[in-house]
């Protein structure tokens, strides 16, 4: 398996994924289409401006979108692309722990609504993660601060307790059905980090905790954090009309290239995306 | 024909690092995902530098003794040899071009 390679790999499984998915079949390339569970589409009341369709709403819209995908033989994985490295002609991607390795990746991941804290972005790579799969192993028996803000937050919160760190995990929620035992709760958000000599001063609602670290687990991942090198441009994926990044063989689709944010221009940009793959695998592969 | 990538034990590896004047050494074990992440970028190095340089990976399940003597607290950490003596140390799961550069340092 490990040496297995897919042809276009796509993060993302809203219009412009789905609509990269199908494309790259037709194209007669191998795909996998990979997701977190939560989209946004299908939380929209309703769409009235997607030609062809009038008056329906996002959660119908997303099942014939899903429905056509499946019927072009590609099915959703579920779960978080955390890290991706670049490898000579392949990408390699952290999926659930899983190693992924692709000729081509589409990104389709949307925009996250999350609102940075402050020291976030000062400490992100130095005290900040936003994933525990990827650098858990740096802390082992240490301590950290777990905020978990999607539903992957407990399990990645259980596998570093696993590992051997000292958890105390954040949650809006109550405690998270699941979590281990060994695990400390503290109902809130977190506010804050800053630096306290060599740990981090991490403060939540009602108190101050010092940690070694804070995983802040959203439901996705900014794109730059997600590959090292990636431009961006006023906070979106820097693109060119062929769906380019400046990471040859690494496109982007949909509403995490910038506005507008509609269906249609997503499911347009997710055909280009994904035949502008197809090319570069034929030419250069 | 030489393997690429060597798996010694802990007598081997003191050898190995004594005897050779480059070695790369990756601590890595079975259940660490970025460590896997990491393996196709070693194979890679292995090849792409063979004959200049040697290429291990320490298991620090079977091997704690050396993660330990090393002070590899984290996996994967990426350990430089040169003449026996560590020259480069790098922790985490990194593109290509971070060891290439390591490694061109030190050649």
């Amino acid at each position: 398996m490990q040496d297995q390679v897919v042809d276009i790999a796509v993060i993302g499984a809203g219009p412009a994924g789905l609509s990269a998915a199908i494309n790259g079949r037709a194209r007669g390339k191998s795909v996998r289409l990979l997701s977190a569970e939560n989209n946004y589409l299908s939380k929209a009341e309703q769409v009235d401006n997607y030609l062809g369709y009038y008056q329906v709403s996002g959660a119908q819209m997303m099942e014939s979108f899903l429905q056509h995908t499946r019927q072009m033989g590609v099915y959703l994985e579920k779960g978080k692309a955390a890290n991706i490295l670049v490898l000579g002609d392949r990408f390699l991607i952290n999926f659930n722990g899983e190693v992924i390795q692709a000729k081509t990746v589409i990104l389709a991941s949307g925009v996250s609504k999350a609102k940075e804290i402050p020291g976030e972005k000062e400490f992100l790579g130095k005290g900040v993660s936003y994933c525990a799969t990827c650098d858990g192993m740096l802390y082992r028996q240490k301590t950290a601060v777990v905020w978990g803000l999607s539903q992957e937050a407990a399990q990645e919160a259980n596998f570093l307790n696993e590992i051997g760190v000292q958890v105390v995990y954040v949650s809006n929620k109550q405690r998270a059905l699941g979590i281990n035992s060994a695990i400390e709760y503290r109902e809130g958000s977190v506010q804050s980090i800053e630096k306290s000599g060599d740990r981090f001063r991490i403060t939540l609602k009602e108190e101050t905790v010092l940690s070694d670290v804070l995983f802040i687990l959203r439901d996705s991942i900014a794109p730059n954090s997600l590959i090292e090198g990636l431009e961006t441009r006023d906070g979106y994926i820097a693109v060119n009309r062929f769906m380019e990044t400046n990471i040859p063989g690494f496109f982007a689709a949909g509403d995490c290239t910038g506005k507008p944010l509609q269906v249609s221009k997503a499911v347009g940009e997710g055909l280009v995306a994904a035949q502008q793959a197809a090319k570069y695998i034929d030419e250069k592969m | 024909m030489a393997e690429l990538i060597l798996y010694p034990d802990e007598k081997e590896f003191e050898t190995l690092i004594a005897e050779k004047p480059l070695v790369l050494a990756d601590f890595w074990a079975t259940w660490c995902a970025p460590c896997r992440m990491v393996a196709p970028i070693i194979e890679q190095l292995a090849q792409q530098y063979d004959g200049r340089i040697t290429v291990a990976k320490v298991d620090i399940d079977e091997h704690s003794e050396l993660a330990q003597r090393y002070n590899v607290q984290s996996i994967p950490t990426i350990l430089l040899f040169k003449d026996g003596k560590v020259t480069a140390r790098d922790v985490g799961a990194k593109p290509l071009s971070n060891y290439t550069d390591m490694i061109d340092a030190n050649l």
